[in-house]
């Protein structure tokens, strides 16, 4: 196990690297650059070539990369560009909890619907309940998430004055003043997930429930909740857990819709930002982020499956 | 003998986009008390479904059952409720089925496969039903069973998992096993090792075995008595020499030509029945067999033939049996 954890690991810092590379230099190729976007607030053409030497952009490209290269192996991801140059470190510690809290609040959220949801549909199929948990997933498929997001502020924060409509809290301040500030943007964010992911536990159980050895399990004059939970369900989990690992993925990338609709300064929103100003190091930095997140959540996936699935061994 | 089991015109329906398939069209048998019954015919001959039938596990819809009555010690398992009949299952009737490579939960151990029927039926605690797992283990034959009780299904080969599923179905002492073809999907060696298996342990356990088959060349050695299937109805039945050595319905005779026997020498050359089974999803009005029946007559293709009796409990459903049997005679 430890030897196949260390092979995952150094792919996934390749992985990183390459993502991380094609992004540099993807930045420097396409049109518009960081002077432009600058001088349009600045209104001052003669001290373009001044900032282009000051950033180190007047360089070869290869002296860029190696430059900032170097940085980022010492953990340092540069200064932003854009107006008070603070450090892109400083600027990912503060949006990344924010991200994280807002993911993992709405892939609990996702989740708690979803599994109730699926395993409801699929053992009762064509019910009544079974309709009637098709039809919600359809419209959380097709109800954007923002929509919803407001809706949710207009009921809960504008009318019933429940929770706070916008803004976000650090968990160092309490556990309350944090959590309500998420409650809002998770259940926005999560109900779009549920629907997707319990339509695959639906799904995948329909086609677990076939199986021959649930007709063996059934003969052994097993409950229905043991055939259930215990025979069917970690069967159906194996195809939904990929499907989860990606949703928490995305999720952790930043909801970027959402996060701007209640003011939540996360990652997605940094990137966005950091696009529109050609923001060089605070793009790359968030990607790379991003990045490590996708491909950590990704090793995260394969050893739940060894919790699940017996059949799958990474020791050999 | 008293009978244990008593099938009583029993039909089976399936309501299907492209109509009612009428898997088993009244048939009657009976088992008695540890005996070994055979029920042999090709695919689709509705064997599994009456076998299903009895432990209530034809999934309804689109199954229906149209008549009859399954007699398990008197009593109609038809009409008991949910609750009852999960009772049954497991515990007084248990089941083998056809693919051991697909009868095992993957992602649970063999213990506790093998031991959660002990547990929820007879009460067992962790520990004693793992010390009776691993006895049933050894019973069918599986070597080093402490260590086979906590490995997964993919750590066994068919052979084993066909082992498992016997120690499985042995597990609460059941009086009635219906094995739905426990060997077709095994290598030849291993299929007669299974069979024996079977045949030994219900004759030592006192447990009566409906082996279900599509092969009446290798049940022979191991069923009291046999009963022909064909589209749905039992046409002959009878004890297993009477079957073998006096067959009296075409198709039978059909189906003993057509396999390699151990009563007849070597290389005696084997004929298929021509044509194939009728589509069970619509069935003529007369008898299922008559058109690929050598001796059909024009009353073959317009009325069921009922049983008729030829020797103490051997009957076959058919109107030819003399020209049947002078040709066998020739
Ligand atoms: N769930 C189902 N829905 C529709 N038709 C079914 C269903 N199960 C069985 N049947 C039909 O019932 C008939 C009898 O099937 P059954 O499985 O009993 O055959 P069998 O004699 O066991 O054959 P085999 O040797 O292939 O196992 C077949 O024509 C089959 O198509
Ligand atoms: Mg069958």
């Amino acid at each position: 196990m430890t030897r196949y954890m260390l092979k995952r690991t150094i792919g996934a810092v390749i992985v990183m690297w390459a993502v991380a590379t094609l992004v540099f230099f993807m930045l420097r190729i396409v049109p518009g650059d960081p002077i432009a976007a600058m001088l349009f607030d600045v209104g001052d053409p003669a001290a373009a070539e001044e900032i282009k030497e000051k950033l180190g952009l007047d360089k070869p490209m290869y002296v860029q990369y190696a430059k900032w290269f170097l940085l980022v192996l010492q953990g340092d991801l540069g200064n932003s560009i854009y107006g008070s140059n603070i450090q892109v470190n400083r600027l990912i510690a503060e949006a990344a909890p924010r991200t994280l809290s807002l993911a993992t609040l709405s892939f609990i959220v996702a989740t708690m619907i979803a599994i109730p949801a699926g395993l409801i549909a699929a053992t009762r199929k064509n019910s009544n309940l079974d309709h009637g948990v098709t039809f919600f997933a359809f419209l959380g498929l097709s109800m954007p998430d923002f929509w919803l997001a407001i809706l949710l502020i207009i009921v809960f924060a504008a009318n019933l004055h429940w929770l706070p409509a916008i803004g976000y809290v650090p968990l160092s301040e309490g556990f309350w003043p944090w959590f309500s500030h998420l409650i809002l943007p998770s259940i926005a964010v999560g109900t779009a997930f549920s629907a997707i992911v319990a339509r695959m536990i639906r799904s995948a159980m329909l086609e677990v429930m076939k199986s021959d050895f649930m007709q063996v399990a059934r003969s052994k004059g097993l409950r229905e909740n043991t055939l259930i939970m215990i025979h069917a369900f970690p069967n159906a989990l194996i195809p939904v857990v990929t499907v989860m690992g990606i949703a928490f993925a995305l999720l952790m990338s930043g909801a970027v819709v959402v996060e701007n609709v209640f003011s939540i300064k996360g990652l997605g929103r940094m990137l966005i930002q950091g696009i529109l100003n050609r923001d060089y190091p605070v793009v790359q930095g968030t990607i790379l982020i991003i990045s490590a997140i996708f491909v950590f959540t990704n090793l995260l996936v394969d050893m739940v499956y060894t919790l699940i699935d017996p059949r799958i061994r990474y020791d050999k | 003998m008293t009978e244990l089991l008593e099938i009583q015109d029993l039909a089976v329906e399936f309501v299907t986009p492209i109509g009612r398939v009428q898997a088993v069209n009244g048939i009657s048998y009976s088992v008695a008390e540890g005996e070994v019954v055979a029920v042999v015919g090709e695919s689709g001959s509705g064997k599994s479904v009456s076998a299903q039938a009895t432990l209530g596990l034809i999934p309804q819809p689109p199954g229906k059952i149209t008549s009859g009555k399954i007699r398990f010690r008197g009593e109609n398992l038809l009409e008991l409720d949910d609750e009852a009949i999960r009772q049954v299952r497991g515990q007084r009737v248990a089941m083998i089925f056809q693919e051991p490579m697909t009868s095992l939960n993957p992602v649970l151990s063999i213990g506790r496969q093998l031991t959660e029927a002990m547990r929820l039926h007879l009460g067992l605690s962790k520990a004693e039903a793992d010390a009776r797992g691993i006895e049933l283990l050894s019973l069918v034959g599986i070597p080093d069973p402490d260590r086979r009780l906590v490995q997964y299904p993919h750590q066994f080969s068919g052979g084993m998992r066909q082992r498992v599923m016997i120690a499985m179905a042995l597990a609460c002492e059941p009086e009635l096993i219906i094995a739905d073809e426990p060997t077709t999907a095994l290598d030849v060696t291993i299929q007669a090792q299974i069979l024996e298996l079977m045949k030994d342990l219900s004759a030592r356990l006192g447990v009566a075995l409906i082996i279900i088959t599509h092969n009446l060349g290798v049940v022979a050695r191991y069923a009291h008595r046999v009963n022909v299937m064909y589209a749905g109805r039992i046409v002959e039945r009878g004890n297993a020499d009477a079957i073998y050595g006096n067959p009296a319905h075409p198709y039978t005779v059909g189906l003993l030509n057509s396999v390699p026997r151990m009563d007849k020498p070597r290389g005696s050359p084997l004929e298929p029945i021509p044509g194939n089974p009728p589509d069970p999803a619509n069935l003529a009005p007369g008898c299922a067999f008559a058109p690929r029946c050598r001796f059909a007559t024009e009353r073959c293709v317009q009325e069921v033939p009922d049983f008729v009796e030829l020797a103490d409990g051997h009957a076959a459903a058919c109107f030819e049996i003399e020209a049947v049997r002078r040709e066998a005679a020739e």
